[in-house]
């Protein structure tokens, strides 16, 4: 808690209760009265800490060191910060803060100290605390794409509320700019800055539909740029935006296309956890409806489903209508303009998911001499009849193996010796030559054996299915007069599907 | 959190007392004087005419803040810009002056005047725009400014406008706290503002300058609760937060009758059972009764409470992982127990999301599974572990894995903890570690199981995996250590290789704590010791004084000189706490003339019983933070976190939130109601409060009624104490009233009402069905009684019950004081049932009773009815459905192969409410022997995969000739595979089995007739099995059917316009799968029935079941 105006405080330190003074401090200002707790360090530093606020005078005390204090304070209430988020910080992976935006008065850079701090300790970018505390600000941190994105915050604010925000900024300027990276932000930095600016209102958000936002700040075209260059155009909208003042502030108004088209893509992803033997310790699909719709006018659309029961546990997008889906199990709904997430669901472990392949797998490493063997065998399980694409085998090595020598019989691997992990690209599954990896693993001369064996994570596609089996029935446009191109497409994916060895 | 020491002595000093770090440090600019000289031209194109110059020129200066440069000398140059008519230029113009205008401050006042133009402009969005600037430019002096702007704005026609003035008023606040006052004002007008685009925006304000002015939302409760669903996700948040926090002031804890119903319902029911012929001593019974029952004031749910929870729960299906969280932790604070079970799945759907929001929200499920383990149980595996996930979510994850571990689960929890043991990462494996430990700790049935694991993980080649262990045995072995020398001599012979301080500093206490049971090793342990004290570390040593004094006070003769060793080497030890143990030790043990009188007691000191220590979770207790907050994820008050407050002792008055509509001025408050008695149609008033969405919501008319529910309720004490002679409550009485107001009431029905035709049909079929099942009862306990006598049962029920029973009197005085003439009060009336009966579900039914009587009667209609109206999520109620009728007995164990002792067991259809997916299973032990059983419980449950058991509590004496009941769980897993266990006693175990028939594995619930319509549709095809039948002679009334069919199966009755036609609904106990029965006549007793339902084995069976009840 930062004290924004001066505060008057009188203290006596004395050497004991009876002792008279001999140490006192003055600091001015103010009229109302608030408790500290004072702290005292062996080195005389004095460190103030709000407790609460409110008409009270206190009685300071503390003996941590071996003075008494003892004091009145009596001082303006601070100023209590009233924003959310006070400032952004932009960090790239090597610890550069490349951006920064304040909201209201400017904290100095050196309170990201604390971070890079706990960054050392972590070792790993993904095990850096979310949450950070420091003496005055707490620091709210989300990692995404290799850039760390760091929030201040002053005072209580729902954490979920600043985590979901930053990767609402991070969609945002993906969505715009078509990745998040580092050199992108650079090379856009002012429309970057115009969108922290219009996305956030004194610490409070104001605008993250992108179908707003795009209108108030064109994401850079390159027709349009060099438009821009030759006209001195800008790429700021000079209409303001018309869809914060509807009741659906997610579209804008007057959408015109020559070609109506509505696209929905339905993936799913598999989370798996399978064990040594093979069988499913825990299994569940995860899905997602991506839609990209481009249609004139307000469109009012109705998705059903062949078999909604499925569908365990969903969130929409704030379009959708609940109650319909309550009632009826329809997705009603009038779109954003372009491309959204409609739907994310969940089918439970309790409706049987198929598993697309099965892991025959062994790595053993010997107590004599140091090596290792490994084999392993892919194949086909659930597949719906369709082909597995993509299909790729990642294993995290215990740190004491050096170098792996290995045969595939399809695709190449290859091991990082730094991060000790041992990537098989296999690609395309053909059931009839199953692909296999097989070879021997050095381990460190004098180690001792691994204890454990490393898991497997398994990534692959599966085009043209939705392994929980939903299907889209129909699509229905109600609102507007002309006749749309719908099409639905279906992919299954791995998600965190792992195999346990 | 390890930055919380560090609050206080990092970056201490001067710099802390309170100064914001406005310092520039050189990293920000300012050394780098390149900048200065490129200023020059920066200057330069900001002054030419052309606007892309000058566009080009503010680009690089906001680019160059972007990048944390100070070019705040530009200042002047810049400011001149304001005006430009360059859109984009101005644009940048302003992100500058808000950046610079709090350094500048004078310059800063040239712009205003900009501003203060804007504000004027015809356009909402340049007001809009103009406002936000200049609210955002932190200068003092316009403090009056911009509290006039403020003031204004507030007043404008457009919305966006209104929204913008709700922001600027933190921003105001911030700036000078003097206008704290003004502002409110401001806040409470905005708060009245009925669009959905300033309700975020305004409570976010009212949340920074006034939280503690809850008065101010009274007025706007139930505005805000009907909004919600239509503000944007931050706003949603906000409000939510806030309305938390404002229903903890404002309503009654919904859970704090539990432990009061179930005392009180238990004592009065026995007591009337005992009479339960002569009406006469019942009427005593009643009079005595009374006293006790009044003072155990029923809870009943405001409705304003209600409306807050319905209203957010559609938000828990939001993409916006701080919305559902924010719902989550309200129903977490809000809800009645049996409710907050559905943000469960909500919460588990958002650990797929981004690995900060997991860390997040495990946190929070963290703490909410030490209060509410029930409710994460069924998601058990969504907290596995992944080798891939960020160690702080495997610690996270784990701590939820072993909230979750009861003596159910603790199998699977384990197989999985094996598993994390072999991790790389070490951390984890220490902490899972840990987690063994407090499993092993808190379900005594695995504690050896544990301990072994944990030993063999002593011989482990890393280090810290066996320190850990070593750390954890010790505490293990400390709640029974008798057992376990084995383990310590095994710990002992460690000593020699461990080489972490800790964990040979566990060692050593062991020994020497438990010297007596290794009498031989632990001489030659402290041999050892003696020989390397001098190297060991400081926590060793202490452990090795203390080890020499407990020998020397069991085993002086073997120890004494090793002891005085060790005391000799301490006594020069560079440590002083080394030093002075050795002195007080010797000083205890060592006899002298000198010594005190203390050193007698040495042994008593020293070889005193230590209770075991308790393992607990780090995440008790931390729900006194409100859940989501900040303050909760770092378990320490945050700077402006508002303390979530308690509930209060009694609910403020409600009538606070009543907003003025001009339907009911005759009557304003609850109060006059309360007093008048019954004369107004209470429905109406909540009606008109609770706005528009209700009635836009399919849910709304049940939902509305139950709203109003606690105003009749009210009311309805305050008649009866006038109209009914006894005043009391009991029971019977009760029950005869309500025949007679079954009675009066379907005359009523019979007449004509235009509206709310399916909820009058629906009311006609629940009375039917109590008739029926008080029929059912007193054919079995009486023989074939006639209706008129089944009144005079007596019966025991459960508390609810009662309450719903008292209800329905209630009601029916109501009735009775204004006689049935329009048909729109008739209407109120019904709906008054309804909504009386709803408040029943937040009572939360006495758990298992551990000897409930069999054939406790309870009316299955109104208990369906309770199930329907509970928000008509079967998930929210998983308990309150009732046995209906008499309940068929299965043997178990006959009093011949038992040796004397016999059980019978029923489905008691009653929910289980330790768990919702089993099915409540009910026992009767009788024992016909002349001695007496001791210690009857079960072991060695072998069941299906899938399915669970929970075992009933042991009962520790069945004296001769005595009888008992208890109530175990099953969970089939929806099939009527049987569930084989051995029963014990203290002498002699039995072979048994519980198989369900097919008809038990469901529970009623409360359909609609369109809804069954709906639900049917949908279950046609292979779901579908029809079947034709002739109908049995004695079974061809309706009545007959519905009692044959709900006898066969827990189903309850569904609605249905025409006669020829009964239809029943239930879902199944385990996967909740939906059963639909329909029974359609004809004539000569020809019928088809029709059962639908997904799962297709339990459809066939259930016709099997259902065509012999009906055919025989």
């Amino acid at each position: 808690m930062i004290l924004q105006q001066q505060i008057s405080v009188e203290l006596n330190m004395r050497n004991s209760p009876s002792d008279p003074p001999c140490q006192s401090a003055l600091f001015k200002g103010g009229h109302q009265n608030i408790t500290f707790h004072q702290h005292v360090n062996p080195s005389q530093f004095i460190v103030w800490e709000l407790l609460q606020d409110g008409p009270i005078c206190r009685r300071l005390f503390s003996n941590s060191g071996n003075f008494w204090h003892t004091g009145t304070i009596s001082c303006n209430i601070p100023e209590l910060a009233a924003e959310m988020i006070h400032s952004l910080f932009l960090i790239n992976h090597s610890g550069d803060i490349f951006l920064e935006k304040h909201w209201k008065s400017v904290i100095s850079r050196s309170v990201c100290d604390y971070f890079f701090e706990a960054k050392e300790k972590a070792v790993d970018p993904e095990n850096v605390s979310p949450v950070l505390q420091t003496p005055h600000h707490y620091l709210i941190t989300i990692y995404r794409d290799k850039l760390f994105f760091l929030s201040v915050i002053q005072t209580e604010v729902p954490p979920l509320f600043v985590i979901e925000f930053l990767h609402r900024v991070a969609d945002t300027i993906q969505d715009y700019f078509g990745e998040c990276s580092e050199s992108v932000i650079m090379d856009n930095v002012v429309t970057v800055y115009e969108l922290l600016e219009e996305m956030l209102d004194n610490g409070f958000p104001l605008a993250t539909e992108s179908n707003v936002l795009k209108e108030m700040i064109r994401p850079p075209t390159i027709l349009r740029s060099v438009v821009n260059t030759l006209t001195g155009g800008s790429n700021v909208g000079d209409t303001l935006p018309t869809g914060q003042l509807s009741n659906i502030p997610w579209r804008r108004a007057g959408v015109k296309y020559t070609n109506n088209e509505a696209y929905f893509d339905v993936i799913e992803e598999i989370d798996a956890i399978l064990d040594k033997s093979g069988s499913t310790v825990f299994a569940e699909i995860q899905g997602v409806i991506e839609a990209c719709v481009r249609l004139t006018g307000m469109p009012d659309l109705t998705l059903s489903f062949m078999n909604p029961r499925l569908l365990d546990d969903v969130s929409f997008h704030p379009c959708v209508r609940f109650k319909r889906w309550e009632s009826e199990r329809v997705l009603s709904f009038i779109p954003p303009d372009g491309n959204f997430t409609l739907m994310n669901y969940h089918v439970s472990s309790q409706n049987l998911v198929a598993i697309p392949v099965y892991v025959k797998q062994s790595i053993t490493f010997f107590e004599m001499g140091p090596c290792g063997r490994l084999d392993i065998t892919i194949g086909p399980k659930q597949t719906m009849g369709k082909t597995v694409e993509a299909l790729m085998v990642t294993i995290h090595m215990p740190k004491a193996v050096l170098s792996a020598n290995l045969t595939p019989t399809q695709g190449n691997y290859t091991y990082d010796l730094a991060t000790k992990v041992l990537v098989w690209d296999i690609g395309k599954l053909n059931p009839q030559k199953l692909p296999n990896l097989r070879g021997s693993l050095s381990l460190q001369a004098g180690a001792p054996k691994p204890e454990d064996n490393p898991s497997l994570n398994i990534d692959l596609k599966i085009q043209q299915v939705a392994i929980s089996g939903l299907k889209v029935s129909r699509l229905d446009m109600y609102g507007e007069k002309y006749k749309p191109f719908k099409g639905v497409k279906y992919l299954t994916k791995a998600g965190k599907f792992q195999v346990r060895t | 959190m390890s930055a919380n020491s560090a609050f206080n002595d990092e970056k201490g000093g001067s710099s802390s007392v309170g100064e914001p770090e406005y310092g520039h440090d050189p990293a920000s600019g300012g050394i780098f004087s390149s900048d200065y000289k490129r200023h020059d031209d920066l200057k330069e194109m900001l002054d030419s005419n052309k606007d892309s110059l000058k566009l080009e020129a503010m680009k690089r200066i906001v680019a160059m803040i972007a990048r944390g440069k100070n070019t705040s000398d530009l200042f002047p140059a810049v400011v001149k810009n304001v005006a430009c008519k360059n859109i984009e230029v101005k644009k940048l113009v302003y992100v500058y002056l808000v950046r610079y205008a709090e350094e500048q401050q004078d310059l800063a006042l040239l712009s205003i005047s900009t501003f203060q133009r804007g504000l004027k402009d015809p356009n909402q969005l340049i007001r809009a725009s103009a406002l936000r600037v200049l609210s955002s430019i932190r200068v003092t002096i316009i403090v009056p400014i911009m509290m006039l702007a403020i003031k204004e704005a507030a007043s404008d026609m457009s919305p966006y406008v209104r929204k913008t003035a709700a922001h600027a008023i933190p921003k105001l606040y911030s700036l000078d706290p003097e206008q704290k006052d003004q502002l409110i004002e401001v806040i409470e007008k905005l708060l009245a503002d009925k669009t959905t685009l300033v309700a975020g925006s305004v409570v976010m304000a009212f949340e920074e300058v006034c939280p503690e002015r809850i008065d101010l939302i009274h007025k706007n409760y139930r505005k805000l609760c009907n909004l919600l669903i239509d503000v944007e996700e931050w706003g949603q948040v906000v409000i939510i937060n806030m309305l938390t926090r404002y229903a903890r002031t404002q309503f009654l804890n919904p859970n704090m009758n539990e432990s009061l119903l179930e005392e009180g319902s238990d004592k009065t029911f026995y007591g009337s059972d005992e009479d339960e012929d002569e009406e006469e001593e019942e009427e005593k019974d009643k009079k005595a009764e009374a006293p006790a029952m009044a003072k155990r004031k029923p809870y009943v749910m405001d409705p304003d409470h209600r409306l807050l929870l319905r209203n957010t729960k559609p938000l828990l299906q939001s993409r916006n992982a701080a919305v559902v969280m924010a719902v989550a932790q309200l129903y977490f604070h809000l809800a009645p127990k049996a409710e907050v079970g559905v943000i469960a799945k909500a919460l588990v759907r958002l650990l797929r999301s981004h690995s900060e929001v997991q860390y997040v929200v495990l946190q929070n499920v963290a703490t909410m599974s030490i209060k509410r383990r029930g409710m994460f149980e069924p998601y058990l595996k969504s907290f596995y572990i992944r080798s891939t996930d960020p160690t702080q979510i495997k610690v996270l994850k784990l701590e939820v894995l072993t909230n979750l571990a009861n003596e159910t689960n603790i199998s699977t929890i384990l197989r999985e903890f094996q598993t994390y043991i072999k991790s790389m990462d070490k951390d984890f494996v220490a902490a899972t570690i840990q987690a063994i430990g407090r499993c092993a700790t808190n379900i005594g049935e695995v504690r050896d199981t544990c301990l072994n694991g944990l030993v063999q993980l002593l011989s482990n080649r890393d280090e810290l995996v066996v320190a850990e262990s070593v750390v954890v045995i010790k505490k293990l072995l400390q709640m029974q250590p008798e057992k376990h020398s084995d383990i310590i001599k095994h710990m002992a012979k460690l000593t020699d290789n461990i080489q972490v301080p800790m964990a040979r500093a566990s060692i050593l206490w062991l020994i020497g704590e438990y010297c007596e049971h290794v009498p031989k090793i632990a001489p030659d342990v402290l041999r050892k010791m003696a020989k390397s004290f001098t190297n060991e570390e400081d926590i060793v040593k202490l452990q090795i004084i203390n080890l020499a004094a407990k020998l020397y006070l069991t085993n002086s003769k073997q120890t004494k000189l090793l002891t005085q060793y060790v005391l000799n080497l301490a006594k020069y030890d560079q440590n002083y706490d080394i030093r002075d143990r050795a002195r007080f030790i010797r000083q205890l043990i060592v006899p002298t003339e000198k010594s005190g009188a203390l050193s007698k007691y040495a042994k008593k000191l020293f070889l005193a019983l230590k209770p075991a220590p308790v393992l607990e979770s780090p995440f008790k207790d931390r729900d006194h933070f409100q859940l989501g907050s900040l303050s909760h994820l770092l378990n320490a008050k945050a700077g402006g976190y508002q303390e979530l407050p308690d509930w209060p002792e009694a609910a403020p008055d409600p009538s606070v939130r009543n907003v003025e509509v001009p339907e009911w001025t005759k009557c304003s408050s609850r109060e006059k109601r309360k007093e008048k008695k019954v004369e107004k149609p209470f429905y109406s008033d909540s009606e008109g409060e609770s706005g528009p969405t209700e009635s836009a919501d399919s849910e709304s008319d049940s939902a509305s009624g139950s709203e109003s529910g606690s105003g009749i309720e009210e009311s309805g004490s305050g008649s009866e104490s006038e109209e009914s002679e006894e005043g009391s409550e009991s029971e019977e009485e009760e029950e005869e009233e309500k025949e007679k107001d079954k009675k009066k009431k379907k005359k009523e029905l019979k007449k004509p009402v235009q509206e709310s035709e399916s909820e009058q049909s629906s009311e006609e079929e629940e009375r039917k069905h109590e008739r029926k099942s008080k029929q059912r009862k007193s054919e079995s306990e009486s023989e074939s009684d006639e209706e008129e006598d089944s009144e005079s049962e007596s019966s025991q029920t459960e508390s609810e019950d009662s309450e719903s029973e008292a209800e329905v009197k209630k009601k029916k005085k109501a009735a009775e004081s204004k006689p049935p003439s329009k048909p729109v009060k008739k209407d109120n009336k019904k709906e008054k049932k309804e909504m009386s009966l709803l408040d029943l579900d937040d009572f939360e039914p006495a758990p298992s009773p551990q000897a409930t009587p069999v054939n406790s009667f309870l009316s299955n209609s109104l208990a369906t009815d309770l199930e329907g109206l509970s928000l008509s999520d079967a998930v929210l109620s998983p308990a309150t459905i009732s046995p209906s009728s008499a309940l068929k007995s299965y043997e178990m164990l006959h009093r011949i192969t038992g040796e004397g002792l016999s059980v019978e067991y029923c489905f008691s259809r009653q929910p289980f409410s330790p768990d919702a997916n089993m099915v409540a299973v009910q026992m009767q032990f009788t024992n016909n022997a002349t001695s007496d059983t001791k210690n009857l419980h079960m072991e060695d449950v072998k069941l299906q995969s899938g399915m669970r058991v929970k075992e009933f509590p042991e009962i520790e004496l069945l004296p001769a000739g005595e009888m008992v009941t208890a109530v175990m769980g099953i969970d089939f897993c929806d099939s009527t595979q049987a569930a084989n266990f051995q029963l014990c006693t203290h002498t002699r175990k039995f072979f048994v089995s519980i198989q369900p028939p097919v008809g038990e594995l469901m529970r009623p619930v409360f359909l609609t007739e369109n809804e069954f319509k709906k639900e049917q549709g949908q279950l046609m095809g292979m779901n579908e099995i029809t079947e034709k039948i002739t109908l049995d002679v004695k079974c061809r009334n309706e009545h007959s059917i519905v009692q044959r069919v709900i006898t066969a199966a827990n189903l309850s009755r569904v609605p249905c316009g025409s006669d020829k036609e009964c239809r029943f609904a239930g879902r199944t106990v385990t996967s909740s799968s939906l059963v639909l029965v329909t029974v359609a006549t004809k004539e000569e007793g020809a019928a088809k029935l029709t059962i639908n339902c997904e799962k297709m084995v339990i459809g066939t069976m259930l016709v099997k079941d259902i065509l012999l009840a009906l055919t025989q």
